[in-house]
């Protein structure tokens, strides 16, 4: 008797604040690409002293994202792979971009270094196709006569959950090889001819470090914390850029952000200093919430990432929106929801 | 005795309400329903699988169990991939495991002393309490990196230029694909098969071994002669249910197989089970596609394959037990 109520007590007691914590804070959900996920859990971090709003961002891949705001299982849907105007009309939702990244190609070949390989969009292409096997292929030669690579297996390496990196990137192989545009195509889970599948942007960059010869494309924020050693690329002006912060801010620039959606396509862009791939990412917020109240708070969390969080997007290495981008974003919610 | 002490007991009992036995009928209805609700369970599933699977045999028709395209982005799906990453993975997983648990179950009931063979057919069944995605985890970061920088570029090198089976052993050293996914999967039956045979072995009458020692016989030739033929049919049906937990499992392949939904000859490649590839791609299919359409149909056909060997499985181990 004693024993038990003890223990009925004992549990009562590690329950009960349990109630009280959750009243406190407002709470949004939020689920889709792994590309923004550390800024995004960044700014979920920071913004949740400052504006009382406790964000749980799942980075369960875009495709996955855009299927739950679809089924409104979440308060909103983050991708990279944006949404079609006639998309957006069927499914209720209004997108808007948040920050840009940049992709970088990560290699693991022994004796390279970090950006001293250099490769071509059209490389790439053929790599990912299958048809350039080894790192001292002739192709790859003649662009880096100062380094000595060895007759080492390339084993591509991609994402095998469906993923707004995997659309940023074929986008931009796509744009550069017709032929990769038609073996492969564009979309968020494609089928690569060559190559190893792995999960995440954590995956893939995993995958790059454990293999000899492996190659991978990963957001660079990923290429960054991990130490991974990432390769130049030549832009469409046909200087080879390091992806460094000069080389995003020229990409970013010279967007174009009066499309619907604000789906801005910033793949190869000219610019002596661009680099070629660079891409926005999107969150999706339905247009007629069941629950006002949660709408209402993702949209003062953004408002406070737009106002207070490009600080931090650049120590992660993102790319800021520009202040005009922030407020056309504004506007764009005030038309939808009147606030 | 007893008839004094039943008649005390229906004495009170009929004092009190004429039909006795209302507890009893409700607690054999309550088993019934719960043995009929599994059997319409199971049946509701199929069901399920089959109609939502529909609309992809439709499409496709029967080349979808053949065909080994898997496209989404021009929406042509097949299921040949899958299926021969799921028979290749646990068809080597069984080769690479009977053996050991042979070896296992061996040394349990006849080399061990006898001090010893207790704890160590716990840490043996132990193997089966970890999660699979532990396993999955493991795999990832321990076997597949050393796969990749130690064993795999020894193999290639030496083994894949050999003319005959040259090409199971050929292509980039990954560290994950098909046969690193095969030996996960071992480790992961092996329990099951060792704990089997173990107790059949056990279970062989002691006269039968006893003679054939007293004429002469090895530890071995008695296992050969005597314990195996006897156990013959309850250690096929140890190896069937092993089979039967490798035809399905998810977590831990979907980590190590390397995902690419194409046919590779080399064992080191990259490949796809059925349960790795519905495990990756559901989350990100919309309601009413055809991918979700195929993914339902993959899961299908799994249930087919792994109904199939688990029915022959019980079939052996029960004319054994019935004995």
């Amino acid at each position: 008797m004693d024993r038990r109520s003890f223990l009925l007590g004992a549990s009562a007691a590690l329950t009960l604040p349990a109630f009280g914590a959750h009243a406190q804070a407002a709470q949004i959900t939020g689920a889709g690409a792994t590309f923004p996920n550390p800024i995004y859990q960044k700014w979920a971090e920071a913004a949740r002293g400052a504006t009382g709003i406790q964000v749980n961002y799942q980075s369960v891949g875009s495709g996955a994202g855009i299927n739950q705001i679809r089924n409104r299982t979440v308060d909103f849907g983050a991708t990279d792979a944006p949404l079609n105007a006639e998309q957006l009309a069927t499914g209720n939702l209004l997108q808007f971009p948040t920050v840009m990244g940049s992709l970088v190609a990560i290699v693991n070949i022994p004796g390279i270094a970090e950006d001293q390989l250099k490769l071509t969009g059209p490389l790439l292409a053929d790599i990912y196709l299958g048809k350039i096997t080894r790192w001292n292929d002739p192709q790859i030669v003649a662009l880096n006569p100062g380094l000595t690579l060895p007759s080492l297996a390339i084993a591509p390496a991609y994402r095998a959950d469906g993923s707004g990196t995997t659309f940023v990137w074929v986008s931009y192989l796509s744009a550069v090889s017709p032929e990769f545009k038609e073996k492969v195509g564009v979309g968020t889970s494609v089928r690569f001819p060559a190559g190893t599948g792995a999960r995440g942007n954590e995956g893939v960059a995993g995958t790059v470090r454990n293999v000899r010869g492996a190659i991978g494309y990963v957001e660079n924020a990923y290429a960054i914390t991990n130490k991974l050693v990432t390769t130049q690329i030549r832009n469409k002006a046909g200087n080879f850029v390091k992806p460094e912060h000069k080389s995003f801010m020229a990409a970013a620039s010279a967007a174009d952000w009066s499309v619907p959606g604000f789906a801005a396509n910033v793949i190869d862009q000219a610019g002596a200093d661009s680099w070629p791939i660079v891409a926005p990412t999107f969150i999706l917020l339905p247009t007629n919430p069941t629950d006002a109240a949660r709408s209402a708070n993702v949209r003062r969390f953004f408002d406070w990432c737009f106002t207070n969080g490009s600080k931090l997007a650049e120590e992660l290495e993102y790319i800021p929106l520009p202040e005009s981008v922030h407020n056309a974003v504004r506007g764009a919610w005030r038309q939808s929801f009147g606030a | 005795m007893v008839n004094a002490t039943a008649s005390a007991h229906s004495a009170p009992k009929s004092a009190r309400r004429p039909s006795s036995n209302l507890g009893d009928r409700i607690f054999a209805l309550l088993c019934q329903t719960a043995g009929v609700f599994v059997l319409i369970l199971l049946g509701a599933l199929i069901i399920e699988l089959f109609i939502a699977g529909l609309p992809a045999f439709r499409a496709f028709g029967v080349a979808f169990v053949t065909s080994t395209d898997w496209d989404p982005v021009r929406e042509a799906f097949g299921a040949g991939v899958s299926i021969y990453g799921t028979i290749v993975t646990a068809v080597l997983a069984i080769l690479l495991a009977v053996p050991l648990a042979f070896g296992v179950a061996f040394f349990l009931t006849e080399l061990a002393p006898p001090w010893a063979r207790r704890p160590l057919g716990t840490a043996i069944e132990l193997l089966a309490a970890v999660p699979s995605i532990i396993y999955g985890m493991w795999g990832f970061f321990v076997i597949a990196p050393a796969f990749a920088q130690n064993i795999q570029p020894w193999i290639i090198e030496n083994i894949g230029e050999l003319p005959l089976i040259g090409f199971l052993f050929q292509g980039a050293p990954f560290g994950t694909g098909l046969f690193t996914a095969a030996f996960i999967l071992a480790i992961m039956i092996l329990p099951f098969i060792a704990a089997t045979m173990r107790d059949v072995f056990e279970q062989v009458p002691p006269v039968f071994k006893e003679s054939a020692y007293g004429l002469g016989a090895t530890k071995w030739e008695v296992m050969k002669g005597v314990v195996l033929p006897y156990t013959r049919i309850s250690v096929v049906g140890g190896i069937m249910l092993g089979l039967g937990r490798a035809l399905g499992e998810t977590m831990a392949v979907t980590f190590v197989i390397g995902n690419a939904n194409r046919i590779s000859t080399s064992l080191f490649g990259p490949g796809n089970t059925i349960a790795s590839l519905v495990a990756l791609e559901f989350g990100e299919s919309e309601i009413g596609s055809l991918k979700l359409a195929s993914l339902l149909a993959l899961g299908f056909i799994l249930f087919l394959l792994s109904f199939v060997v688990l029915a022959t499985s019980r079939y052996l181990l029960r004319s054994r037990l019935k004995v």
